[in-house]
């Protein structure tokens, strides 16, 4: 039977591990990726994904705000960055921010994400009191804001450490953090595509000092650009080492690379056989993390549900508005309504549960 | 949930699925359907290579006396945006086709009551002498034609091979279940009529494909009527090349709704090549699916990858604008495993 399921016979050694709850090596890792056994990979990642969360598949009611693209930072896979004054850069005011929040206040919303660049001037009080002011015209939601690259820009703006940034923020509202700008964890690839921007010592650093102080975070990979197997896998592994010492990471999402507007426009971007590995993949090495999420927003609907056969247990949001991915070219919409949603999860054979950020199930009658 | 037959066993001991058990199919995880009609697609296609064609859609009228629902291409007899190709509007296409080093075209068009069977034959003829294959009319206008001349159906199909046919479209299919048909497009030729055309086509020794639209008002058990009523066919004839399911596209049409997701496009391709067991080739969809899913497709049961489509007129009318080059196809189909291979409209290599 299981010779039937696999095309690759090098895939039948970590079957065994799979079934065992055994953990991966690297080597493994390399073995998956390597394979061109795309259906085969795909089942091994559905067995850890069944053991963890059955048939469910979560989503949430959620907003995004990306409150300003201007950044220090340059990084040549991005097309939302621009530096201050350049064409198409822009800042929310605080007054702005709080209209987008009063607008949607009718709608279910549990949380807000926020994510912006590496803003060069604006105070820190800024960010205070863009949390206190949501927070306080939306008491209950839970602000998800702030990559740990913007975390560790603030704490420098602010001349304080980042445990005591942290805290000064959490005072202020912040609830958890999101999992972007961990790129690759590799010195090769951010030497060329990211030189200024946070280490992954430092970017890991945020994260667990966050996890110390209760709080939870979540994890990225940008993949698809100029990044070696290898380097994938030593990125998945860093991250599994990071979660067994201090195990605050609720999801994994990795992130599929769009070139388009950026300054590796030249590159094809993934394919769909390596959105669907990656994400399998992502679930079979890093067996300490929760949730696997396929954000639909960058890979397109079709392929957001399609994971959900593959590995993945989380599909996003409702979202509504997005600017980063759609500048560098996603053909995606903006957002997806709660019936879309679940329908998307029902015809992938699970079963849609609406959760808030920290993966409580909100209230079936709630969310009808 | 009772134990799933495992087709690829029935297959192996020349068996074939009973609509009980293809229903059955349903029951089984996405990724073991996948494998079982890929076990079946490398039975019947055990090369590692995918096929594609370089083509563009034709349409030689938008005017179309049908009305179908789930049609948004489309316009009424007498409508100012309704147009009718000329010769030399055509002469122009066939040279950007020639360009592109395009084999052949994909000629249809509405049921366009104004237009004399002159007209088609001439269409036929002059894409014929400019070196181009003719993939044409699919069987609701052959059989519109059949009623307006008042000439039987066979022909029909005869005077334009005369004219330089080469082979049949699988077009106009739509849910080969009259129930269905009867809700979405009343006024298009039956699935017993659809049927006749290609058993004609068939019989003149031309090869032709089917096609199915579904994700529309029909039940599962409808799509496989559909592809049983295909089966019995090929059984008797042979003349069937490829299947291409594709999903409605609710844009800009009567019928709207939501579109069918890629799961349930994935499976569907899966069944129709388990119980295609006779029908050559199975094609993706990627106009309606978009590259990744058809990527993917290639995994489940599909071994070509349809064609440039240089134009396309009918799903782009619903807003669905997916474009892909040459090079495009061919590094899709490498990034899944394959070597990508050029054919023509009846499969021929070259």
């Amino acid at each position: 039977m299981a010779s039937l399921r696999f095309e690759d016979p090098a895939l039948l050694p970590i079957y065994e591990k799979v079934k065992g709850n055994q953990r991966l090596s690297g080597e493994d890792g390399l073995t998956l990726f390597q394979s061109k056994d795309l259906l085969g990979v795909g089942f091994l990642a559905n067995i850890v994904r069944q053991r963890l969360h059955g048939r469910k598949a979560f989503y949430i009611y959620n907003q995004h705000l990306n409150y300003s693209n201007i950044c220090v930072n340059g990084c040549k896979f991005c097309a939302f960055g621009r530096k201050a004054g350049e064409n198409g850069a822009y800042e929310m005011t605080l007054e702005e921010i709080f209209a987008r929040i009063e607008a949607r206040l009718h709608e279910p919303i549990t949380e807000i994400h926020i994510v912006g660049g590496c803003h060069p001037d604006l105070p820190f009080s800024f960010y205070l009191e863009m949390l206190e002011g949501i927070k306080k015209l939306r008491p209950d939601v839970h602000l998800q804001a702030f990559t740990a690259v913007e975390i560790a820009h603030l704490a420098e703006l602010n001349r304080s450490s980042v445990g005591d940034t942290l805290k000064a923020l959490r005072d202020a509202g912040l609830g958890s953090l999101p999992g972007g700008g961990a790129e690759v964890f590799s010195t090769r690839v951010r030497q060329d595509l990211c030189p200024q921007k946070l280490s992954p010592e430092g970017w890991l650093s945020v994260a667990q000092t966050a996890h110390r102080l209760g709080m939870n975070t979540n994890a990225t990979m940008l993949y698809g650009h100029m990044e070696s197997l290898e380097e994938r896998v030593d990125h998945l592994l860093k991250l599994r080492a990071a979660q067994d010492e201090t195990g605050g990471f609720l999801s994994f999402i990795p992130l599929a690379f769009h070139p388009q507007n950026t300054a590796l426009d030249h590159l094809q971007g993934p394919s769909a056989f390596d959105d669907l590995k990656t994400l399998a993949i992502s679930r079979l090495l890093l067996d300490n993390f929760p949730h696997i999420k396929a954000f639909w927003v960058m890979l397109g609907p079709k392929m957001a549900q399609l994971s959900l056969c593959f590995g993945v247990d989380d599909v996003d949001g409702t979202v509504m508005e997005e600017r980063i991915t759609h500048m560098a070219g996603a053909q995606t919409p903006q957002g997806l309504t709660r019936s879309q949603l679940q329908a998307l999860i029902r015809e992938a054979g699970c079963e849609p549960v609406e959760r808030d950020t920290l993966y409580r199930e909100v209230a079936a009658e709630a969310a009808a | 949930m009772g134990r799933a037959p495992s087709p690829v066993a029935r297959h192996a001991a020349g068996a074939r699925l009973s609509m009980a058990e293809a229903l059955a199919l349903w029951d089984l995880d996405l990724l073991t359907l996948g494998r079982e009609a890929d076990l079946v697609r490398r039975r019947l296609n055990p090369e590692d290579r995918v096929t594609y064609v370089v083509d563009r859609n034709i349409n030689y009228t938008n005017i179309c006396t049908s009305g179908c629902r789930f049609c948004a291409y489309y316009r009424e007899l007498g409508s100012p945006e309704g147009f009718v190709l000329d010769e030399k509007a055509l002469a122009q296409k066939l040279i950007e086709l020639k360009d592109h080093g395009g084999s052949g075209v994909l000629l249809q068009g509405g049921l366009n009551p104004d237009l004399p069977f002159a007209y088609y034959e001439e269409l036929v003829g002059q894409i014929k002498a400019s070196g181009l294959g003719v993939h044409g009319f699919s069987p609701p206008e052959i059989a519109f034609m059949s009623q307006r001349f008042g000439m039987p159906i066979k022909e029909v199909i005869a005077r334009l091979i005369a004219a330089g046919l080469s082979s049949i479209p699988g077009g106009g299919a739509e849910v080969l279940a009259d129930r269905v048909r009867s809700q979405i497009s009343p006024r298009k030729c039956d699935s017993a009529q659809w049927l006749e055309v290609m058993a004609a086509a068939h019989e003149l020794g031309l090869k032709t494909s089917a096609t199915m639209m579904f994700g529309h008002l029909e039940t599962r058990s409808e799509r496989l009527e559909h592809l049983f009523k295909i089966r019995d066919l090929q059984d008797r004839t042979g003349g069937f090349i490829s299947f291409i399911p594709w999903t409605f596209q609710p844009g800009a049409t009567a019928l709207g709704g939501e579109p069918l997701g890629a799961v349930e496009y994935l499976r569907t391709l899966a069944v129709s090549r388990l119980v295609l067991d006779n029908v050559p080739h199975l094609q993706v969809s990627w106009v309606t699916q978009g590259p990744k899913i058809a990527q993917v497709a290639l995994k489940f049961g599909a071994d070509d990858f349809g064609s440039t489509m240089l134009e396309e007129n009918v799903v782009a009318a619903t807003g669905v604008g997916f474009r892909l080059s040459r090079e495009e196809i061919e590094t899709l189909v490498r990034q899944a495993g394959y070597k990508p291979r050029v054919r023509d409209h009846r499969y021929h290599l070259l």
